[in-house]
């Protein structure tokens, strides 16, 4: 090959513009934006939907009796629709799943971040994402049939059905997600802060709590925030092992329905479409989405506070 | 020599790294209150060898030492399997290439190895600190924001700030690696100002790829080469008269 030739091959032609790669990557570029757009899409839709069929709703109850009543029975011949009960239910349960979700799933992020040793770590992670994978529905089953009897035999007063049960196994279906974040966020931090702390004669638990955690903060309420935000949207647990009465009970050892509860109990009947009863729904699930929104915004805010900032 | 002016005595030490014998047979000493400083050109050993001092090779699997390093005054080797690894580090601080703050205030980056410790009375704090700060010259500049973010300091304030940290808790033998590779001109002559008065307090021992930065601020120089010592003495014979050949080309910049 000549010299001239083996030009023309890498250097295609004269300097100038390239319609080809011009189109491919406006082409490329459009795909990108229209993925992008999608899921922007979906959201606003899922929204758009959610409010258009509340404000049918309450074109029928006003907004202060839903948010302040009591009681719940859009389905009774004497309807009340007060949100609280729907939200005491949905409170109670997250806040005993949480009470059990993020210290033990830190504990563990911790163990294995800074502790565990490489094999160990190796073997561990795999379980914990197995147990992240396990049908919700089996975790509500487990509730309903395992740890409801075994409460039992220590509070024998509990009910078939109760908040304490399903909080505590959705709980410890949250573990996995608190502690795989955490240790995600952990063990982003730089081996040099970590050497730094080991060189002032720290120790292991030392390094970890006074600087791998503050230094991964952000990471770690991200993943807080996640796990709140499943234990208020998570549906099946509840809905089979805590009862679906709604009930106005800040006591976790009676039976209430959570607002994801309610919404799958009516969603199964046969309601006809365009009923009060079947608008109920929506307005439970605006409530929710607001609700996921506010920590989804705390959670936005302590990330932009507490930013990475090694 | 008297042995009394020794820190420390370093005999036949050898480290692997699993099965890499990354150094091999060093024989050295740290006088008391001197500056001694390891050249060599990259990957020769000299900060495997500056990080068996603290037992840095601790944190990490796999890791072997042999041999000794007595520490004085107490003559204890401080490698022997039944020394605690944390308590070497108590009596020997490190400051490292990079600066380290941690993500807390100017305050707590310094009072972070006293509070290991367990000091929590305020007044004591406060006042190692405020000693601390003064003798890594930060503390006019920084003496009315202590509780800010170490973040927010420059470079060259963040190293110091790791110096002061090391020094706040009486470190017997500082260790330097390549404290100013990361730092710009001023800032590098600021720090090593601060080494020379450091002097007067506390055995240094300084890993430099910079050989002006060695002969400046050391009083004895160890140049190493693939894992071994090859030649050690005070630092204006070997900069004037090296006896070994291969010191005297990486010395006048023929190697390396």
């Amino acid at each position: 090959m000549t010299e001239e030739s083996r030009k023309r091959t890498v250097h295609a032609g004269k300097l100038g513009f390239s319609m080809r790669r011009r189109v491919r990557e406006k082409c490329i570029e459009a795909m990108l934006f229209a993925s992008a757009v999608l899921s922007v899409a979906i959201m606003l839709a899922i929204v758009v939907m959610l409010v258009k069929e509340s404000i049918v709703f309450f074109q029928h109850v006003s907004i202060w009796d839903f948010l302040t009543d009591t009681e719940w029975t859009p389905l009774f011949d004497n309807a009340h629709y007060g949100i609280l009960p729907l939200i005491s239910g949905t409170v109670v349960s997250s806040l005993i799943a949480l009470v059990v979700a993020l210290p033990l799933g830190t504990i563990i992020a911790i163990y294995l971040s800074e502790f565990a040793p490489f094999s160990v770590r190796e073997m561990a992670k795999p379980f914990l994402e197995l147990l992240g994978g396990i049908p919700t529905v089996v975790y509500g089953y487990f509730a309903l049939l395992f740890i409801t009897p075994l409460l039992q035999s220590i509070l024998p007063e509990l009910p078939g059905f109760s908040l304490l049960s399903a909080g505590l196994v959705m709980g410890i279906m949250i573990i996995p997600y608190v502690s795989s974040m955490t240790e995600d966020a952990m063990r982003a931090v730089p081996m040099n802060l970590r050497e730094g702390s080991y060189a002032m004669g720290a120790t292991r638990l030392q390094t970890a709590l006074r600087v791998v955690m503050p230094a991964a903060l952000s990471g770690i309420a991200a993943a807080y925030i996640l796990g709140i935000s499943r234990a208020v949207g998570e549906t099946m647990v509840v809905a089979i092992a805590a009862g679906m009465q709604p009930n106005l009970t800040w006591n976790p050892m009676e039976p209430a329905a959570t607002i994801t509860a309610y919404i799958v109990q009516v969603s199964l009947g046969d309601l006809p479409h365009g009923s009060i009863g079947y608008q109920t729904i929506f307005a439970a699930g605006l409530t929710l989405l607001l609700l996921t929104l506010v920590f989804n915004i705390i959670g936005h805010m302590l990330r932009k506070r507490y930013r990475e900032i090694y | 020599m008297d042995v009394m002016q020794y820190k420390s005595e370093v005999k036949s030490l050898n480290f692997y790294y699993g099965q890499f014998n990354a150094l091999k047979n060093i024989n050295m000493v740290l006088h008391d209150k001197k500056i001694t400083a390891l050249i060599g050109p990259s990957g020769c050993g000299k900060s495997t060898f500056l990080r068996c001092f603290n037992r840095m090779h601790d944190l990490y699997p796999g890791n072997n030492y042999q041999g000794e390093i007595i520490l004085h005054p107490d003559d204890v080797n401080i490698l022997a399997s039944n020394v605690d690894p944390i308590e070497v580090r108590m009596r020997i601080s490190m400051v490292f290439q990079k600066p380290n703050p941690f993500p807390k205030s100017i305050y707590e980056n310094v009072a972070y190895g006293l509070r290991v410790r367990g000091i929590k009375q305020r007044a004591i704090l406060d006042e190692r600190v405020e000693e601390a700060l003064r003798n890594s010259a930060l503390w006019e500049e920084v003496k009315d924001r202590q509780h800010d973010l170490a973040f927010n300091l420059s470079g060259g304030q963040q190293q110091r700030l790791c110096i002061a940290r090391a020094l706040a808790t009486d470190p017997e033998i500082l260790l330097f690696d390549e404290p100013t590779s990361a730092l710009d001109p001023i800032a590098t002559a600021s720090i090593e100002e601060l080494i020379t008065d450091l002097k007067s307090k506390v055995t240094i021992l300084i890993v430099t790829h910079n050989m002006q930065q060695a002969a400046r601020v050391s009083d004895y120089t160890a140049y190493m080469y693939l894992g071994e010592l090859i030649e050690f003495n005070v630092t204006d014979t070997i900069f004037i008269k090296p006896k070994n050949k291969q010191t005297e080309d990486y010395i006048t910049g023929r190697f390396g």
